[in-house]
């Protein structure tokens, strides 16, 4: 560790002590913190290793590149591709624009028709909305009640005329990981390319573009405990996958996508997939534990708790529960020294709870009723244990103050009473 | 979003939380939104012979808003006439909760709660008249 870093840490770590207590965090699929390991590996490259990694004739430039190429490497290696393969950019939003609509606009002549799902991101989800004004035809496909796709309904979907099918690997409201290795099969079958976002899914659960034949792969830095403005987009070499770039310029990467490389991130995202690489396993192990010990601690005290998404098919560090008969977003007032989310949009003017919900046939009053909790490298039993009695406490309390609990004790079917819209 | 220091106020310290007989003929119950838009108020009022509001209850599914919203008018309504009552506007509620524009719809509730209750017990009096 460079002195520097170190004396950085040590004042981050005093000032932490002298704050006052912070809220638990448990929103690990929103955001993740940059492991001190990977800041440690970034130093550098803001300062001394400053240069631009495209300057090709000085020393400045060779170790800026020098930085990106290991990290590029690194990268390739979570997932089992080649360096070539791997296409830095912004993020996993602009990763997903760029598979969908680059692919969809270079083969636009032959192909016509891209398939998805509707519990997509909205970063695919919207692209494809731009793509179907631009002349493209979409078909979003429904998940099954535990939110995974209906493989039969793929194959089904599948014509002559599509380009590419885009299915995420790990949902990022409820956890479920989709079947990747049979989807690409399937699209490798049918010659479709097959693109999928794995910004929830790289460096939680191992990932090999080979076995799984996928074409396109969307990586994100800051869901992995990498930095924060940066992504990557793999993108096949053999058989080729073609794109048309968003953004235009010197060239750079491949031509895929201009602009000069950030060294510190590129560099910071390499060591987060180095990490997750080495202690995935390991890691999957610590979450299990913790989650099943949260979800215990909370069923076993609160009757009417449901588990959105399927039950196995899911990641270790994502719990999407609906507490019935209790709103959302009153919840997480009454929770807040923990940071979780909540699929309620009562803050939103519509009132429309999460789309992700309702297309696993979550009711209306179920969805709005759900908290999304997420467990990371950096929890610890403790936070847990304190997060399920805040939890178990505000449930309780504002059951309390339910007209619809108390309607469900005495046995009134919710269901059965005309309400008035509002 | 910051909550205002009334709405943590009334949701962290909730006043007449409860339940009325809703038989009783000198009880009106009001039962407004839906589950599904995520708000359900129910707001009850005892009336004297006199027609004054003599106890509010309420119990509300919702957000910090529609809590703090719904317990607040049980304090207004307390020791009011009907027609008093029935003068109390959503916007009062929206300005002394300082509601920000897009939790305005829980004081609507409200208003439409407080109105409900006082038509259920009306129309417990004299039927007819109140369906006129």
């Amino acid at each position: 560790m460079t002195t520097a870093t170190a004396t950085i840490l040590k004042s981050l770590a005093e000032d932490r002590r002298n704050a006052p207590a912070r809220p638990v965090y448990l929103d690990y699929q929103a955001t993740t913190p940059l492991d001190p390991r990977v800041l440690n590996a970034m130093m550098p490259y803001f300062t001394e290793k400053f240069g631009n990694p495209h300057s090709r004739n000085h020393t400045h430039g060779w170790e800026a590149e020098q930085g990106v190429e290991q990290a590029r490497q690194q990268i390739a290696e979570l997932i089992g591709a080649d360096e070539r393969e791997i296409i830095f950019t912004s993020g996993a939003t602009e990763s997903n624009n760029l598979a969908v609509a680059g692919v969809a606009r270079f083969y636009k002549d032959k192909k016509n028709h891209i398939i998805t799902l509707v519990t997509e991101h909205k970063c695919v989800l919207d692209t494809c909305r731009h793509l179907e004004q631009e002349g493209f035809e979409v078909t979003y496909l429904p998940v099954e009640k535990n939110g995974l796709v209906d493989l039969d309904l793929l194959k089904r979907t599948i014509t002559d005329k599509t380009v590419l099918v885009s299915i995420m690997g790990v949902n990022n409201e409820v956890g479920v990981i989709q079947p990747i290795k049979a989807i690409g099969e399937i699209c490798r079958s049918r010659h479709v390319f097959f693109h999928t976002d794995c910004a929830q899914a790289a460096g939680k659960i191992p990932l090999d573009v080979e076995d799984m034949k996928i074409d396109l792969m969307s990586i994100s830095g800051h869901k992995m405990y990498g930095p924060k403005g940066i992504g990557v987009l793999y993108v096949r070499r053999r058989p080729r996958v073609r794109l048309v770039a968003l953004i235009h310029g010197g060239g750079q990467e491949r031509g895929m996508r201009s602009g000069t490389l950030p060294a510190p991130l590129c560099v910071g995202l390499g060591e987060a997939a180095a990490i997750c690489k080495r202690e995935m396993a390991t890691e999957a192990e610590q979450l299990t534990m913790l989650r099943d010990r949260f979800y215990a601690s909370v069923t076993r005290r609160l009757p009417e708790v449901f588990l959105n998404g399927d039950e196995k098919q899911r990641i270790p560090g994502n719990l999407n529960i609906s507490f019935a008969y209790v709103e959302g977003e009153g919840l997480m007032m009454g929770i807040k020294d923990l940071s979780v989310s909540s699929g309620s949009a009562c803050t939103s003017a519509s009132l429309e709870p999460s789309y992700v919900l309702r297309a696993l046939g979550v009711g209306e009053d179920l969805a709005h009723t759900s908290l999304r909790i997420g467990f990371g490298r950096f929890t610890t039993e403790a936070e847990v244990d304190y997060a399920a009695d805040r939890i178990v406490e505000a449930v309780q309390k504002l059951r309390d103050l339910s007209p619809l609990w108390e309607m469900a004790q005495e046995g009134v079917d919710i269901k059965s009473i005309k309400w008035a819209a509002h | 979003m910051a909550y205002s220091e009334k709405v943590i106020d009334h949701y962290e310290h909730p006043r007449n939380v409860g339940a009325l007989d809703k038989n009783d003929p000198g009880v009106g119950t009001g039962l407004v939104g839906a589950p599904a838009c995520g708000d359900v108020m129910k707001l009850q009022i005892r009336v004297s012979p006199e027609g004054i509001i003599e106890d509010a209850k309420f119990k509300t599914f919702g957000c910090g808003s529609a809590i703090a919203s719904s317990s607040l008018i049980t304090e207004w309504v307390k020791g009011k006439s009907l027609d008093e009552a029935e003068t109390i506007k959503n916007t009062q509620i929206a300005q002394h909760l300082a509601l920000p524009p897009v939790k305005i719809h829980c004081s609507v509730l409200a208003e439409d709660a407080i109105k409900a209750a006082i038509l259920d017990y009306r129309s417990k009096r004299s039927p007819a008249k109140a369906a006129e």
